[in-house]
């Protein structure tokens, strides 16, 4: 194995999740230059994350913009369900309307057959 | 998390509104941090954070608990930067000098190591945010912030391979700037990590 097929896995086996081929192992054992590079990859990961302790203190706008923003989608949610529901009641109304002139229309339909009948009788 | 956000969380879960305000108030600075992290400047690493809290509310029911709350929001964050990122045109304000400096401040740190361990972070800092944000978005999300290489591949929209190997390149950039062969680098070799 040579340096330039190692060192594409190199940041990989600093990482020490998956274990080592044993080819780059054998071939890291024998050579400093890879040696040296998963030295600075190591110390590379561990600068990495020690900035996970660092938090930043964000400007005091930035918890208010936030808070405003739910804030805002929270009233947009109840006026967007408000108008959901006067369309359902809308809808019901209309729905309701038109049962209610079919009903109407069958009975008048009904009664003129009826009277045909008792007519021709 | 603590046992008092666990509260929240579930308070927040039912649709409490006053406890989702104290889960922001008790998380928001570290969110924000990753937002700027990824997307290298204040301005919009702020529209990041709102984005993110916001897609967090809508989905906080259906949030259950497998990871930790914090790494949930990351993940969240992430994808808003990387939907963010995708979508921005206008140009990035990368200038270093501007950026908040990260040096631990703590008293119990000894001035002369203090002083190292804050130019260690300024120089990564610096190194990092001179990486493309694809590049920068893996490295942080990976080895800051720890998410899995599967996570990291949800939230960017990229598949498992395709994160290890920007990941890989990005580790090996960041090497180079920080570690340049001798010679190459001079004082900045003297200064490495």
């Amino acid at each position: 194995m040579r340096c330039d097929d190692v060192i594409e896995v190199l940041s990989h086996v600093a990482e020490g999740v998956e274990p080592a081929d044993p080819g780059v192992r054998a071939h890291v054992e024998a050579c400093l230059r890879c040696q040296a590079e998963l030295v600075q990859y190591r110390k590379l990961l561990k600068a990495l994350h020690h900035l996970r302790t660092d938090v930043l203190e964000p400007a005091p706008g930035v918890l208010t913009g936030i808070l405003a923003n739910l804030e805002a989608a929270g009233e947009r949610g109840a006026i967007r369900s408000m108008l959901a529901g006067r369309r359902a009641a809308y809808a019901g109304g209309i729905a309701v309307a038109t049962l209610a002139a079919g009903a109407a229309g069958a009975i008048v339909l009904a009664n003129r057959g009826r009277r045909k009948v008792r007519l021709a009788g | 998390m603590t046992a008092e956000q666990a509260d929240l969380l579930a308070a927040a879960k039912t649709g409490d509104r006053s406890a989702f305000d104290e889960l922001v108030r008790a998380t928001y600075a570290e969110a924000f941090t990753l937002a700027y992290r990824l997307t290298g400047n204040e301005e919009d690493a702020r529209d990041v954070v709102q984005e993110a809290y916001l897609r967090a509310y809508k989905g906080i029911r259906r949030f259950r608990g497998d990871a930790a709350f914090s790494t949930w929001l990351y993940r969240i964050t992430a994808n808003c930067a990387a939907t963010y990122l995708g979508k921005r045109t206008k140009a990035r304000h990368e200038d270093i000098e501007e950026q908040t400096s990260l040096a631990d401040e703590r008293p119990e740190v000894d001035p002369a190591q203090r002083a190292d361990l804050a130019d260690e972070r300024r120089r990564l800092t610096e190194a990092l945010g001179q990486l493309p944000p694809d590049m920068r978005a893996v490295v942080v999300l990976r080895d800051v912030y720890d998410l899995p290489h599967e996570a990291i591949a949800a939230e960017l929209g990229i598949s498992e391979g395709a994160a290890k190997v920007r990941l890989h390149r990005a580790r090996r950039k960041l090497r180079e700037r920080l570690f340049p062969l001798r010679g190459e680098g001079g004082e900045e070799a003297a200064h490495a990590v």
